[in-house]
């Protein structure tokens, strides 16, 4: 195309990569973040919009059909959902992009297996967007509870995860190399299956990296894509996609590297270790869990000098976050210094605490990382963990455990330890935690938002 | 392989470093908007899935064209939503700090 609007296309696509390299470079710092997304999100209206007047394109219809549907259903959904179920909607909307990406390569194929580089990279596309799509719906359904979270491993599945790739590929290859269409059919399932199959053996508490890493992929995928486009006549598309799609896949990848070191696992032993899979046989636990009155800790935190606070998803499940500000602020005006301490990995996905405390309105300056409050913890009188396990467990220290190695907060090591847990249940990881049997260690048993209501109840009376 | 591949490539490669560098030192606070932002990014998948299916000519391609546009646009305004429903939150506790004595 040669006329105006193909100026205009470009023009804007240029803006549009412009600004969406700015909004990302904005997210990275909590000042700017909400700027970023905004402009971001303006460029993006633009450039689906100006797509429109890429010369010789039809099927306007079905194409404003899809975008209506598409674009209310992801908007209304998004809207609704609660923030706690955020990790997953990510996963989801990754899906569809990595759904996308394989659709496209998908008509591409359909249209030409002829293309030489073409099509080789439009089948490159389909393998990584298929298998972002089929990992990401899996991750969906272990992190909304739909589907066990606990690795599911099939005995050597290396193999056979292996084997569905290589065969998925070679009906793939061997589609373009005999010009036959219907080899894609089998290329696409087999792709499916491997993304199902490279998922269910990840436990839910490594979830977050696997996110991450199916989010790169959808951005290598829409690369890909976008470099069979450039070979077409609408070069202009295949450009943005490019760009867009590495940009994501680049900084997605360090993404990835930066919460897996948070966890301090390797992306290879997320992926392939089937973590938390099988039960520990070795810890010895001495003693047992020993319950508490809400009154009693109550008392016992209104004398304290200091009291730090540890969130974990138990909070978040239980919306429990306003509550805890309110016991904040009490314990403060009884003079008592108040901490937060926040693992990486707290909740199902790193920085998921800070959001929603800062939600609740607490001051950015009363959350403190792991390696700045780690030392504190011998000086605290109490610590009150809400809903947190994996992230505490001492078994991270003992050799021989799942956890071994995982940096972990030292919780054990404050005066008083006081566990508000539902039930008895394990952590998300399904290990056993030494923590809740120790001698300085009290259970307080019950959903996270009543239990810390009856805390500040007792703080006002008393 | 076609001059525009070339190019392609080499853009790729400049973006992949600015991918790189923009991420650098993010707070481990902001590594969820991060990931739920570049997740809205690749939404230009969309731009993709609408050419696509401006182009398809079998009725084959316009069904799997139209599903590339329905999940493209998903992927943009649950991105976008999701985004920035995580980010608003940020902003309001930095209001309620700036106007606490």
């Amino acid at each position: 195309m040669s006329a105006w609007n193909s100026d205009l296309v470009n023009a804007v696509y240029v803006v549009a990569i412009l600004v969406f390299i700015l909004g990302l470079k904005a997210m990275s710092s909590p000042e700017t973040a909400r700027r970023g997304i905004v402009f971001a999100g303006i460029a993006m209206l633009v450039a689906v919009a100006v797509t429109f007047f890429i010369s010789g394109l039809s099927n306007f219809a079905l194409i404003a059909l899809g975008v209506i549907v598409g674009g209310g259903l992801g908007f209304y959904w998004a809207r609704v959902v609660k923030m706690t179920a955020m990790p997953q909607m990510v996963a989801v909307f990754n899906g569809m992009g990595g759904g996308a990406a394989g659709a496209i390569a998908a008509v591409e194929l359909l249209g030409s297996l002829a293309g030489g580089a073409t099509t080789g990279l439009s089948l490159a596309g389909a393998v990584i967007g298929s298998t972002s799509i089929a990992g990401s719906v899996i991750a969906f359904l272990k992190l909304q509870g739909w589907m066990r979270s606990k690795p599911i491993v099939l005995p050597a599945r290396q193999p056979i995860n292996l084997g569905v790739l290589v065969v998925g590929v070679g009906f793939g290859v061997y589609a373009v190399a005999s010009t036959t269409t219907v080899f894609l059919l089998p290329f696409f399932l087999l792709l499916l299956l491997y993304g199902v199959l490279l998922t269910l053996p990840i436990g839910g508490a490594d979830m977050p990296v696997v996110i991450s890493l199916f989010n790169a992929l959808t951005g290598i995928a829409v690369a890909l894509d976008g470099f069979a486009l450039v070979n077409g006549p609408l070069g202009d598309a295949g450009y943005a996609m490019v760009i867009a799609g590495t940009l994501v896949g680049a900084a997605g990848s360090l993404l990835t590297i930066l919460m897996a070191r948070a966890m301090n696992r390797s992306i290879a032993n997320v992926l392939f270790g089937a973590f938390g899979a099988t039960e520990e046989t070795g810890g010895p636990i001495a003693g047992q869990m020993k319950p508490i009155d809400a009154a009693d800790v109550a008392v016992m935190m209104a004398y304290a000098n200091e009291v730090i606070i540890v969130p974990g998803y138990g909070m978040a499940v239980a919306q429990a976050q306003q509550r805890v500000k309110e016991l904040a602020d009490l314990l403060e005006q009884k003079g008592v210094t108040v901490k937060f301490a926040i693992h990486p990995v707290a909740g199902r996905m790193p920085g998921h605490m800070n959001v929603l405390l800062a939600e609740a309105g607490i001051s950015y300056d009363k959350l403190f990382d792991r390696d700045e409050i780690n030392d504190e913890f011998p000086n605290a009188d109490v610590a009150l963990v809400i809903g947190a396990n994996d992230v505490v467990n001492p078994a991270a220290r003992r050799a021989g455990s799942p956890l071994q190695g995982m940096p972990i907060l030292d919780v054990d090591k404050a005066r008083n330890v006081v566990v508000i847990k539902r039930g008895q249940g394990k952590g998300f990881a399904g290990i056993e935690n030494d923590l809740f049997y120790k001698d300085n260690t009290r259970m307080l048993y019950g959903d996270a938002q009543q239990e810390v209501g009856k805390l500040v109840q007792a703080l006002k009376r008393s | 392989m076609a001059a525009d591949l070339w190019t392609a490539l080499l853009i790729a490669i400049l973006a992949a470093f600015t991918g790189y560098e923009v991420i650098g030192r993010v707070p481990v606070l902001l590594h969820t908007p991060l990931m739920s932002g570049s997740n809205f990014i690749h939404g230009i998948v969309l731009v993709g899935a609408i050419v696509a299916l401006g182009f398809s000519t079998t009725d084959l391609e316009r069904a799997i064209g139209l599903v590339a546009v329905i999940m493209g646009a998903m992927n943009v305004t649950g991105g976008y939503v999701v985004t920035e429903r995580i980010l608003a939150m940020f902003d309001r506790s930095k209001q309620r700090k700036g106007g606490a004595p």
